[in-house]
Order: C-alpha cells, then structure tokens, then sequence
C-alpha cells in the first residue's frame, strides 16, 4: 500500500487497479479454463474486488466491483443480461468492505472473506438468471458450480497468500510493529 | 497472525484511511446510483437487438486481441501433455493406418489415397474434404466459465476474416457450435452444449428429424437430448446424428447451422409414457472441453485476411 496522499499516486492507483482487473480478466478467460475442473475457474476478477475491499473499504471495492463486473459482463465470450455480474460484484465489494471495518484482515479472516464473497457474488449471479429467466441450468447444477467455485477461490486466494506473505515474513519478521511506526 | 489481530489497536486498522470514507458505510447517495446503473444496465440488454451491443463489441475488440496474444503466449506450456499423448496416439494411429494401408493396397494403388489418409493427422483439411465446405481455420482462445452457466468460447478470428453471425463452427470431430457476435478479430461461439442451443438433427440411418438441446454441461459426460418430430420412431443405440441444416445449395452455406455435420451418436433412448414420446441422449463427438483448433464453415471464395482450407482440401 503506497501513500494516496499525491495525486499523481491516486492516478498511477487507477491505472494500475484496471491493469490488474483486465489482466484477471485474461486469467479467468483465457489461462485458468486449461486447469479448470468440470468448466469452473476461479473467479479471478472477484478476488481483486474482494481484495480492494479489505484494503481500501467498501466505498472503493464497490465501484471497483461495478466496473470489474461490467467488463466481466461485456468481455467476450459473456452472453448473458449485462448487469448481472456488475451487481453481484458491487455487493461482493461492499461486504469485503465491511468485513474490513469489523476486523483486522488477517490471513484468516481474508481467507473466510473470500470464500464468502464468493459465495455470495456466485449465488447473486444465478439468482439475477432466475429472476431474469436468462439461464436454463437448473438450481442443484448451480448449487454445485457455485460450492467448486469458492473451493477454487479459496485455494487462489490461500496460494497468492503463501505467495505475498511469505517472502514478506522472512524478510521483515516484524511487520507489525513496522505499520505502527509508520503511522 | 490471530495474536497480532487481538493486540493490535483498532485505530491501526484504518492507518490507510486518509479519506475518512473509505471506511465505514458508503454514501447512499453512491450505492443507489451503482444499483441503478446495474439494473438499467440489465433493462438494457433485454431482447435480441440490444442496446448493449456496441459496448459489447468495443470491449470485445479490446479484449479479444489480449485474450489471443495471451493464448498463443501459454500455448507451449498447455501443449506439452498433449505432446506426449498425441504423440502415442498419433503412433497408434500410424500403426493402424499402415495395417489398413497394407490391407487396401491390393484395391486402391493410387497415390491419392495415402496422401488423403495421411491429411486426417492435419486435421481440418480432413474436415472440409468430408463436408465439402470451405472452413476458416481458427483457435479458440478464451472460454466462459462454468459460474456464468453459458457455454461460450471466443475464437481468435472475427470479421477481418470474413466471420460473420450464424455461422457453424466445426472441429475435425463434428459440430462445435454457431457464432453469436464478431467483433473485427474475435468471435464468440456459442457450443452446442449449452442449455440455450437448439439444434436441428437428422439421425444418419433413418433419415428421422428431430431436435437437440443441450445440458449445459461440458467435459466427458456433456450429453445432448435428442426429441423426433415423429413420435413413432424409436432410434437404435449407436446412430449418428448429423445437422439437418438450413436450405442452402451445394457448398453454400446459408442459416445458422450446415446440413451433414456429424454432432454425435445415441448413447440411451427412453420414453416417457406420460408424454408418449421419445427421448434419445446423444453423445457428441466434440470433446468440449478440449476445444482448441476449430474451423468455421465460409462461403467458398470468402475474402479473408488469413488462409481458408477449401473444400477439396486444398489451401488458398
């Protein structure tokens, strides 16, 4: 996390943020569905969203999510309504947001966040299907996919996890103390 | 991790928050204008002709490109299993073909013939010579998820290369699917699997019409549900299923599907007495999930920015 306090650093934020959106995006549609079990992939794009939230508080993750999950609905190979993914990542963004204001966002609690958020930004997506009839898969299928899918997410999310923190841990132990002298 | 969370000051947490609005709850003002836009969004996008459409293709042209670059960037580390594998059944293959060679070579000493047998390894040039259409060849290079519920593929061709809307998109095993929108460099596909495909067939031995509708499921138990216009007739397990396709002359495509595609065969039949009708499950000959080199049925002669494998196999 940089200081926001310049402008040219919350500019330089914005461009990377839609960096990183677009590349999950490319992850999700194009690198991952080679590893994927039975067609489902991690939702690569939500876990940047969710990931905005717990840094950045839920005002930040829901436009994020908005905009992520329009992209999401307009990239191809999409076919569905438009909005359907922009309204469940908006709420995925609030809640990690939420959780961000409730607790400190240790491994633990980013891991459980995650596997809610997924949960969550799946089920609002199939439900958006029902109520607009756009999807003919029947709710156990659905069910099924969205459980494969927050195991993935989860699994994602452990391994950046171990990926950042690790390092990060044997270099600076005390990291800790780090963020409260920096304060 | 779990000490650090209990010791640690509240006021630590929100060391980032230089804004004060970060945290806390968003303005209402902002969550009501998000779920609005959301739902005029969905309002939008309502029916065939959508006003969505333009944006879907401007995101398209420049998400399709980073989808193929990145495809063709991963294509050696995806390929290598394959690699190995293909190389043993392409063995297998050889082995068989030689023996089928060795036995034909009494009837047929043309030249012709071992030059043709040995174009199937190429795959498409095989596919085209079977159907007698002219096939654009292309890769598929991003494929929706399982979460979206739709069966959708992008292909790395678009209109550049003369693709347009409703055109069949084959592989050297049978039908893949059709072609929904083309923006100038990518497509996306729509798989014959999906839950939303409905595909005219014609059972190869009996001539019999009917309908197949997909599961939405891929991988190796995707399975499509066959129902004959004429109740009477019972498919036997083991038929073929072919397109039935839309009217066209000769090497002409015309409609969403082509006539004489090869989509699958008869795995199970069963009736239902309540409906008095009868239901065959299919079994498509295209592995889903496996879909990499595809070829997409165009006009013969279209005018394209990249090579069109013809309809005598021959390219041009």
């Amino acid at each position: 996390m940089s200081d926001p306090s310049t402008r040219g650093g919350s500019a330089a934020r914005l461009v990377l943020v839609a960096a990183a959106v677009l590349a999950a995006l490319v992850l999700q549609t194009t690198v991952f569905p080679h590893l994927a079990w039975g067609g489902v992939v991690p939702d690569v794009v939500l876990l940047v969203v969710v990931a905005a939230g717990l840094a950045r508080g839920s005002q930040h993750a829901m436009v994020l999510g908005f905009f992520a999950g329009a992209l999401l609905d307009l990239a191809p190979p999409a076919d569905h309504v438009a909005g359907r993914w922009a309204l469940a990542l908006m709420l995925v963004g609030y809640v990690a947001g939420q959780v961000r204001r409730e607790a400190t966002p240790s491994v633990g609690v980013c891991l459980a966040t995650v596997a809610a958020c997924s949960f969550l930004g799946s089920s609002v997506f199939a439900l958006s299907g029902m109520i607009l009839q756009d999807s003919a898969a029947s709710i156990p299928d659905q069910l099924g996919v969205v459980l494969v899918a927050v195991v993935w997410d989860v699994l994602l999310a452990a391994l950046l996890a171990a990926l950042v923190l690790g390092p990060a841990r044997r270099v600076r132990p005390r990291t800790r103390t780090d963020g409260l002298a920096r304060r | 991790m779990r000490l650090s969370r209990s010791r640690r000051p509240l006021g630590a947490v929100r060391r980032h928050d230089h804004e004060g609005a970060g945290d806390g709850h968003p303005p209402r003002a902002l969550v009501l204008a998000l779920v609005l836009a959301c739902v005029s969004l969905m309002l939008l996008d309502r029916g065939e002709e959508s006003a969505i459409d333009p944006a879907r293709r401007a995101v398209g042209e420049v998400v399709g490109p980073a989808q193929s670059g990145v495809s063709a960037a991963i294509r050696p580390v995806v390929e290598l299993p394959d690699f190995f594998r293909s190389r043993e059944e392409m063995r297998a293959e050889l082995a068989s073909l030689e023996a089928e060679n060795a036995g034909l070579r009494t009837e047929v000493r043309t030249s012709d013939y071992r030059r043709n047998k040995l174009a199937e390894l190429e795959g498409l040039t095989s596919a085209a010579e079977d159907l007698g259409y002219a096939l654009l060849p292309a890769r598929v290079v991003g494929l929706g998820s399982s979460q979206t519920f739709t069966n959708t593929v992008t292909i790395d061709a678009g209109s550049a290369s003369g693709l347009a809307p409703d055109m069949t998109v084959v592989n050297n095993d049978g039908l893949v699917g059709r072609i929904l929108r083309v923006t100038r460099t990518s497509a996306t596909v729509l798989l014959l699997v999906d839950a939303d495909s409905t595909v005219g067939g014609r059972i190869g031995e009996s001539m019999e019409l009917g309908f197949l509708q997909g599961r939405g499921v891929i991988g190796g138990t995707a399975r499509l549900d066959l129902e004959l216009l004429d109740q009477r007739l019972v498919p036997s397990k083991g038929d073929t299923v072919v397109t039935w396709g839309s009217l066209g002359g000769e090497g002409e495509p015309s409609g969403p599907y082509v006539a004489g595609v090869p989509i699958g065969e008869v795995v199970s039949v069963y009736s239902s007495l309540r409906e008095s009708s009868q239901r065959a499950v299919i079994d498509p000959f295209v592995d889903f999930s496996e879909l990499d080199l595809v070829g997409v049925v165009v006009p013969s002669g279209t005018r394209s920015d990249r090579a069109v494998v013809e309809a005598d196999g021959s390219l041009r």
